[in-house]
């Protein structure tokens, strides 16, 4: 199972493979809020922590497609099905691997956009273990969306709107967790609601991601 | 629920058949590595073929044969575990059987080492030299498979049956796109993979010259009410070929 994890990595930063291609979508989307908004810095302020997570959570959709399509398309997934790798094992590595490509560097990029769009100071910390907690989420969450529309073609559009409703709460834990922290105001309580979520998320899911790729593949 | 649920499926794993690699030598009595009985197999919605009866030995060759869309393809993804069956009995150990289908399943970006390196970790094997041997791709090693020709894709693609040390080969038109001398290479390395003990089902069109092949043809067994040109059958693939 490593070894899948290893080949994903590998394809994402090799040529074609997408990876940045998130976090530059990332850093557009937020860099263009204050053209959008005006350079009225307590309005920005005011609203930094839902446009970085709700960023975050676009960029994050932008590579959901990929997840399994590609290896759909060239019949590898057909003989990873075959092979002693279970399904489930595969479905979290693929979404480690995402988080990995995908979370992760959004993590980072962060602060930096924070920096740009106000955000008072005592919410850097949170914002950062907001977005370290939440990500994986994300990425569980999408896998399964993944998982459902795999093989159809042009499945994106689709997929996002499968998995966009099941971003809620994650976003509103999230974005509640800064905006609280930016307001001086106590954030532990929506920090462990956001974890509780992302632990639900990550047992359960790649176990419904494998069935889901079980029907695909008949 | 459905009529589904009247259906008897039964999927029997024997523990102990077909280990492998078998011992080799002809003094061996013939171990059965599959046994298929009353098989019912369905491609989508569609009930493809019904009341497939046959056993593979170790050593032996199945050549599956019949027009497009007969079910070739359809029987060789219920048997690799891929479809589950509508009904009947596959014997057969566990993790026995190593599918190659239409695609390649090669990355594109992936140099041959690194394909048939990710497919040995895949499989908890370590060794790809004998893969890389048997068809000839050492003067391919470093090169990516996207820079590949087709023929060439083909054989790494067939490579990694080898590097997935399963017992049980289940093929699916596995000499398109390769020259003559190339089908000779892949003969030679089924008739190897038999005498070491080993079984192989194919679908193919084309003679191999494999010794104790025994040609199985599934047209008798086609589903009534079902049309031969039926989409969902393996018609278009090989259309193309």
């Amino acid at each position: 199972m490593i070894g899948l994890l290893r080949r994903d990595l590998a394809l994402a930063i090799r040529a074609g493979g997408g990876f940045g291609l998130s976090l530059a979508f990332f850093l557009i989307f937020t860099t263009l809020v204050p053209f959008g908004i005006g350079p009225d810095t307590t309005v920005l302020s005011d609203i930094a922590p839902g446009i970085l997570w709700l960023g975050a959570l676009l960029a994050c959709l932008l590579s959901l497609d990929r997840i399994f399509q590609l290896d759909w398309e060239d019949g590898t997934l057909d003989l990873i099905a075959t092979s002693p790798v279970p399904l489930e094992g595969l479905a979290s590595m693929k979404a480690l691997a995402h988080w990995i490509t995908t979370g992760l560097p959004l993590v980072a990029a962060a602060p930096a956009l924070g920096l740009l769009l106000n955000l008072p100071g005592p919410a850097y910390p949170w914002l950062i273990a907001s977005l370290a907690l939440g990500t994986p989420a994300l990425s569980a969450i999408g896998t399964f969306g993944a998982a459902l529309t795999v093989g159809i073609k042009r499945g994106g559009l689709l997929l996002s709107l499968l998995v966009l409703p099941l971003y809620i709460p994650t976003l509103l834990f999230g974005a509640l967790c800064v905006s609280r922290a930016a307001t001086g105001q106590d954030a532990t309580t929506p920090l462990v609601m956001l974890a509780g979520i992302t632990a639900g998320v990550l047992a359960g899911l790649p176990f419904a991601a494998a069935a889901a790729l079980r029907v695909n593949l008949r | 629920m459905t009529a589904m649920s009247t259906r008897a499926i039964l999927l029997v794993r024997m523990p102990d058949a077909g280990r492998f690699p078998c011992p080799r030598g002809s003094d061996t009595a013939k171990v059965m590595m599959i046994r298929v009985k009353d098989l019912a197999c369905a491609r989508g919605p569609a009930q493809i073929l019904a009341g497939v009866t046959f056993e593979v030995a170790s050593g032996a060759a199945l050549i599956l044969r019949g027009p497009n869309g007969a079910g070739k393809t359809t029987l060789l993804r219920t048997l690799a575990g891929l479809t589950p069956p509508l009904a009947g009995q596959i014997e057969c150990a566990e993790d026995a059987i190593a599918y190659a289908g239409h695609a390649d399943g090669l990355k594109a970006q992936l140099s041959v080492a690194e394909n048939l390196g990710f497919w040995a970790g895949v499989f908890g094997t370590r060794d790809i030299a004998a893969a890389v041997d048997a068809f000839d791709l050492t003067p391919l090693l470093d090169r990516r498979a996207g820079e590949m020709s087709a023929g060439q894709k083909r054989r790494l693609s067939l490579a990694r049956l080898l590097v997935t040390q399963r017992p049980i080969w289940c093929l699916d038109e596995p000499t398109v796109s390769l020259d003559t001398q190339n089908v000779a290479r892949f003969a030679a390395a089924v008739t190897a993979h038999l005498a070491g003990g080993g079984a192989a089902i194919i679908a193919t069109h084309i003679d191999l010259g494999l010794p104790e092949a025994v040609t199985f043809d599934v047209t008798p067994f086609v589903a009534k009410g079902i049309r031969a040109d039926d989409p969902f059958g393996d018609g278009f693939d090989e259309a193309l070929t």
